[in-house]
């Protein structure tokens, strides 16, 4: 007998941070498991989009009773089958347990990390098959779409998004509403709607969550948009480092117009709206908007001046509207609750919610949608668990190469658009890097530059070659060469490179050095004139590390990790470095219980 | 998609496949799986009841737990009607498995000669 009813469903995380922990072969044990004890024809496996909680990975949730199990391996599959599905007993080593206070969290909704977030955009992703309409339709999907044509003019919907107080999720923060707007006034006798799927800041992924595991909810957005400005073609401009998000978000195209949600006339309105993917090979310039209608050209992704701006003439000369992903996500939910409840959420000046991908020295590295204006504080430390291994926070860098970082004193900073501007970082897409003690500050803007120099497009002299005098004078002072004057001869630079440069990259390149000496000069100053690195990062400035005899209490475990042997000593006796072979690597001082290894 | 009653038809056909992520008001049946459930053939009755809920097209969460401490009066179910007490029933076989889904579970009707317990939920 067919059956179509199962008793329980096994959500397999598929996202790409799954993926890379090992779910494929998780999801090929448990099938095994279940065909073993007989039970395939009542246990149902969907592979989903990613949970959001990478840290943990390969995720498992069990319905209906939705227990999450995390960090499973193939071995465990027979084990928890026979547990859980066969003998209803959950299985207690393989539960979340609470970094604090280190509790079994059974039920995914009880787990902080979840508890503490609101779900509304990223609400299917990890819930849903992303590879079928039919689950997407059975969650209200294609609703709004469904009532904007049927009932709304185009000018309703505007002022519904505009209402809303929608900012642009993309990083800027320009009111959505309004630039939809400038593409209705628009004559143009063709328009156009692009999807900015180019992802680049360093650790950031929350696009790539989205596309991966809720595609149609973009493409809902995304009709609704070329319904509002009148456009009836639209192009998703995608990595091509996204392949996992690239194939799901072709089988959403297919099956949408297998349905005819993308095509002609639909919803019997009139409205025909068609979409393709354009795949592009990945260059952070191509995350401007200019330089993204360039690559869909065909020409060197490089950015146009701004004006005459994309409204007015944008992809092939006529009037374009481009938002980013997670822009597109939030329409289909504003029409469907509504602008007024929308704007509940969040800030006066920033509403709803914003999804940010918490990476770094945290504990729960992931995703996580919470509402604007929520703190610093409360991300990383009630959502994130708190910094990795108990140590010191130090600064968390949002916003990513075109960000900045926040120290301490600010972790109270309430989290909307202007906050972050006036404090000197901005929202950009929403990466978090969360950096500890031992992270020397001058080491990360170096980083930073180090991207953007390598991303820069070359059309600006001030991009082209200021930044790499940046980036000289950076790894001149990480290296323990600074000279006098090298803070001022930065900070010369970045205000020109800020003031001459064409496009955003350039723009907002020199932000990391900017925000880190606003408030971390001291380091700056440290390594220029006491030739030390206050982090013990910068290995040019190191010579070497000795052992506190008072502390040691020979517990060997430095010397086992000594890349050089240079370590010394027997069991529970004090160890000793040798100088001569020590190489500053830093291995022992994290190996070590007793925080006995200090810098000589 | 030419309307929105069309959408609507493909929602609530396409709601079948998610409906077992829900816990929500719905009616629960709990099958004792400890290992004299297991051993008095309680997974032949989970099998029934599998069949069962797929030929009418119910919308049930089934759950299964350990031993609750009967094993004499396994296998034992449980059915939960939202909002109304629980009830177990003992020595549960496939071919009554029948009739307490139909009385009980469809019919709101307590299938009084094989009911054993009364919880107050």
């Amino acid at each position: 007998m067919e059956h179509s009813i199962y008793r329980s469903h096994i959500l397999v995380c598929g996202g790409t941070g799954c993926v890379s922990s090992g779910c494929k072969a998780v999801q090929v044990a448990l099938k095994k498991s279940l065909k073993k004890f007989g039970l395939e024809k009542e246990i149902k496996i969907i592979e989903t989009g990613c949970h959001g909680f990478c840290e943990k990975g390969p995720i498992l949730v069990f319905y209906p009773e939705g227990v999450f199990y995390c960090e499973v391996t193939p071995e465990d599959m027979d084990h928890i089958v026979e547990e859980h599905i066969l003998k209803g007993r959950v299985v207690e080593e393989l539960l979340f347990t609470e970094p604090i206070t280190k509790e079994n969290i059974p039920s995914y909704m009880d787990i902080d990390f979840y508890k503490k977030q609101k779900r509304n955009i990223l609400g299917n992703c990890g819930k849903i098959d992303p590879e079928s309409i039919e689950e997407y339709v059975a969650t209200g999907g294609y609703e709004a779409t469904g009532q904007v044509l049927t009932h709304m003019s185009s000018e309703e919907v505007i002022d519904e998004i505009k209402k809303s107080g929608l900012r642009g999720r993309g990083g800027g923060g320009f009111p959505t509403g309004l630039k939809w707007q400038f593409a209705r006034k628009s004559d143009s006798k063709k328009k156009y709607i692009i999807c900015n799927a180019d992802e680049g800041d360093p650790g950031a992924f929350m696009d790539r969550s989205l596309l991966e595991g809720d595609p149609h909810k973009i493409i809902e957005g995304m009709i609704i948009a070329g319904y509002a400005i009148g456009a009836n073609e639209g192009y998703i401009y995608v990595r091509a480092e996204y392949p996992l998000a690239i194939k799901r978000l072709q089988i959403a195209l297919n099956q949408a117009k297998e349905y005819g949600l993308l095509g002609e006339d639909l919803f019997s309105s009139g409205f025909n709206f068609k979409l393709q993917i354009k795949a592009g090979a990945g260059a952070f310039v191509c995350g401007e908007e200019t330089a993204l209608m360039n690559s869909i050209e065909g020409k060197r992704g490089m950015p146009r001046p701004r004006p005459p701006f994309p409204a007015e003439s944008g992809l092939w000369g006529y009037s374009t509207n481009i938002n980013n992903v997670e822009t597109f996500a939030n329409i289909a939910y504003i029409i469907n609750i509504g602008a007024k409840e929308y704007a509940k959420v969040g800030t006066e000046n920033s509403t709803g919610t914003k999804v940010f991908a918490l990476t770094g020295k945290i504990n729960n590295t992931g995703l996580a949608e919470v509402p604007m204006g929520i703190t610093m504080r409360e991300i990383i430390y009630d959502i994130g668990g708190g910094i990795h291994e108990g140590k010191k926070f130090k600064a968390v860098q949002i916003g990513g190469p075109s960000g900045g970082c926040l120290p301490e004193e600010l972790l109270d900073l309430k989290v909307d658009y202007d906050s972050l501007i006036k404090a000197g970082a901005m929202m950009g897409s929403g990466g978090l890097v969360v950096m500890d003690e031992n992270t020397c500050m001058v080491d990360v803007a170096r980083f930073f530059l180090n991207f953007t120099q390598s991303e820069s497009c070359g059309k600006c002299t001030p991009c082209r070659e200021g930044t790499k005098r940046m980036l000289n004078i950076l790894e001149r002072i990480t290296s323990g060469k600074g000279q006098t004057g090298d803070i001022e001869l930065l900070e010369r630079l970045a205000k020109m490179i800020k003031k001459t440069s064409l496009c955003g990259l350039g723009q907002t390149a020199p932000n990391p050095v900017i925000s880190t000496l606003k408030y971390f000069r001291h380091e700056y100053e440290a390594h220029i004139n006491e030739q030390t690195c206050p982090a013990g990062e910068c290995k040019g400035l190191l010579n070497g590390y000795v052992i506190n005899g008072e502390d040691c209490i020979g517990c060997t475990a430095c010397k086992n990790v000594c890349p050089t042997d240079a370590i010394s000593g027997e069991r529970k006796e004090v160890h000793t470095i040798n100088k001569e072979l020590c190489i500053s690597c830093g291995a022992c001082v994290t190996k070590c219980p007793v925080d006995a290894i200090d810098q000589a | 998609m030419k309307s929105l009653d069309e959408l609507k038809a493909l929602r609530e056909k396409s709601l079948k496949s998610i409906q077992t992520r829900s816990t929500d008001n719905k009616p629960r049946i709990i099958i004792g799986m400890g290992t004299c459930g297991i051993a008095a053939g309680a997974r032949k009755v989970l099998s029934s009841i599998m069949e069962e809920i797929n030929e009418k097209d119910l919308d049930i969460v089934i759950t299964q737990t350990g031993c609750i401490g009967m094993c004499e009066k396994e296998p034992l179910i449980d059915v939960e009607m939202p909002n109304e007490p629980r009830i177990t029933y003992g020595h549960v076989t496939p071919e009554n498995v029948k009739k307490i889904i139909t009385e009980h579970v469809i019919n709101g009707k307590i299938v009084e000669s094989l009911a054993i317990a009364k919880m107050e939920s």
